[in-house]
């Protein structure tokens, strides 16, 4: 299924570039009329006549040996300009990924048990961050944590791993913000849900201290519904961060695909919406390995609602 | 879920567990009342508006709020106010031409398949599973690259992206519903599979849809407002919510962060208050259905 998935998105990116207007030569050749002697060379070098599956074929093989072709704009390897880019990326999302998973099961967990102030607090504090999006908490960080504060740089990458990090503060919480409240809200819910459940509740009977009761009985059972969301909201991070990048400047590989997609450099679209495609379903199938990790149930293949 | 005595005792004993009844009411009403602010703004927002939104004025840019203009000037020296209540129309347009888009097809695919069942059922479902793995922004920048950037690409390629969600929920209600007996019994009285579907199963799942695209509303919008912030939504100078952050960024730096926030704050209340709509929605659906 992974590689079904795969192999058609593959074709879509590249059907959906090859249907696009303009002409391929005139693109190589950056609007200049060419002799047909050089028009020849360039339609054999890129096989512009050979037919669409073909085309197809050839661009799907190179990519599988790194060969994503050339940039137009930049007259570079599109592999050469992904790969300088893509830890940018990589860490913006794993450092979210990482505040969700801490923070966001944390605060869930405090809501989940603890009804009344903290319950409270929580359930409103997260309808309103769950609705705020990734460039607007982007320019409310920037104005109050690097404006005003002057705690973080507002802009670019930075350099050395600390220095990284400090820069990559505040564009990771800008897109953490928003699952995180999801992620905790969810994990409240599946808290509450697990804690009336008749086996907790015979447990609680039975004078099982509360923290064993919680770890053993409320989370393994919870952990279900958290892997699920986590694994969503984690995942849709990767094409999010094409937002955080841009607002905060960042030299990551969505923001290149905008900037890219603005000058119709479509190697360098096609490229990155491949490497996109292919870590969200990675890390869908990450996910779906981890239920069967998480619950013995699932690898048997009767999924229990 | 089965209750006894036993449970409601220890419930007094160990009050974490007790599920406080949430006050549904008014938050959903102040919702309600949100949402029917902005779709009138939507629709009269440019009878509203003081001033002409594209009206550039540089010796006004980052002038603050004064002198009948409540909110004062952007970065060209236009009228805040005016190019917030201007902009509601397209910022609401695109996420309401998305859900209606998704909605339908998915309505579509899911009753079909639901009602079908075995390979077309199958065909649907893993046509479905392989749309999962494009996300919805990704698919919109695509789109752009390929057609140009502008609102209608973007609002097709996410209808696209969102309608496997929609589709996949409602498949499941649909497979409930069409076990139930009364289609069983309007099958034998010769009804037809369409009047079927379209007069019965589609209205008893409709709360569900509601619900649904409720809460897909607010997804679209904050998707499509960031494309426009991107760039490549809708172009600038039409004043748009996601656009008015975009060109008001340089502001947050030079200190008149007003225009900027005021635009942000807009979008976030009416994702605010579809979210928390279509929460109590689909409560009331789930419940419904009992």
């Amino acid at each position: 299924m992974l590689l079904v998935s795969l192999l058609v998105a593959s074709f879509v990116i590249f059907a959906a570039t090859y249907l696009a207007p303009g002409n391929p030569i005139a693109a190589l050749s950056g609007g200049r009329s060419l002799p047909p002697s050089s028009v020849h060379v360039l339609e054999q070098r890129y096989h512009l006549n050979a037919p669409f599956f073909a085309q197809y074929w050839y661009w799907l093989s190179n990519a599988l040996h790194g060969n994503l072709g050339i940039s137009i704009t930049l007259r570079e390897n599109v592999s050469t300009l992904i790969a300088s880019r893509v830890w940018t990326t990589g860490g913006l999302v794993l450092y979210a990924a990482l505040l969700i998973l801490v923070f966001g099961i944390s605060m869930g967990l405090a809501a989940g048990l603890r009804p009344g102030l903290v319950d409270t607090s929580t359930v409103v504090l997260t309808a309103i961050s769950a609705a705020i999006p990734a460039f607007v908490a982007a320019i409310v960080l920037i104005l109050v944590f690097a404006v005003k504060l002057g705690w973080f740089p507002a802009i670019g990458n930075g350099t050395g791993l600390l220095d990284n990090i400090r820069h990559l503060t505040l564009p990771a919480l800008a897109l953490a913000v928003s699952s995180l409240a999801i992620v905790a809200r969810v994990t409240r819910a599946a808290v509450r849900e697990e804690g009336e459940r008749e086996h907790v509740q015979t447990a609680v009977s039975r004078g099982i201290p509360a923290r064993q009761l919680i770890r053993r009985h409320v989370l393994r059972n919870a952990a279900i519904p958290i892997t699920t969301i986590a694994g969503i909201t984690i995942a849709s991070l990767i094409a999010v961060a094409a937002v955080v990048e841009t607002a905060f400047s960042l030299n990551g590989l969505g923001a290149y695909l905008v900037q890219s997609a603005q000058s119709k450099d479509l190697a360098v679209v096609q490229g990155i919406s491949l490497l996109l495609v292919t870590a969200f379903v990675v890390v869908n199938l990450l996910v779906d390995v981890l239920y069967a990790v998480l619950d013995p149930r699932v690898s048997l293949g009767s999924r229990a609602t | 879920m089965s209750t006894g005595v036993p449970v409601a005792v220890l419930e007094t004993e160990r009050p974490w567990m007790l599920t406080s009844v949430q006050s549904t009411g008014l938050a959903g009403i102040a919702s309600a009342a949100v949402i029917a602010a902005a779709a009138l703004v939507a629709v009269f927002g440019p009878l509203l508006a003081p001033y002409n939104p594209d009206l550039p004025n540089l010796s006004l840019a980052w002038i603050g709020p004064g002198g009948g203009h409540l909110l004062g000037f952007d970065v060209q020296g236009r009228d805040v106010l005016s190019r917030l209540l201007v902009g509601a129309r397209t910022s609401m347009l695109g996420p309401f031409v998305v859900v209606i888009v998704s909605v339908v097809t998915g309505v579509g695919f899911a009753v079909v398949a639901a009602w079908r069942r075995g390979a077309v059922d199958a065909v649907i479902s893993s046509g479905l599973d392989i749309l999962f793995a494009f996300p919805g922004i990704l698919l919109a920048v695509l789109a752009t690259a390929i057609f140009g950037a502008g609102l209608p690409a973007a609002a097709i390629a996410l209808s696209i992206a969102y309608m496997p969600y929609i589709a996949r929920v409602l498949r499941g209600a649909a497979l409930r519903e069409r076990s139930q007996p009364y289609v069983a019994a309007l099958e034998v009285q010769g009804a037809s599979a369409t009047s079927i579907c379209l007069r019965h199963l589609v209205p008893n799942i409709l709360p569900l849809i509601v619900a649904q695209a409720t809460i897909l509303f607010g997804y679209a919008m904050v998707d499509l407002a960031a494309i426009s912030f991107l760039g490549l939504g809708v172009q600038p100078p039409k004043p748009d919510w996601g656009v008015m952050i975009s060109e008001n960024q340089t502001g947050i730096v030079q200190g008149y962060p007003l225009p900027a926030l005021a635009a942000g704050l807009c979008i976030v209340a009416v994702v605010i208050a579809f979210n928390v709509l279509g929460e109590r929605l689909f409560e009331r659906a789930q419940a419904g259905r009992g």
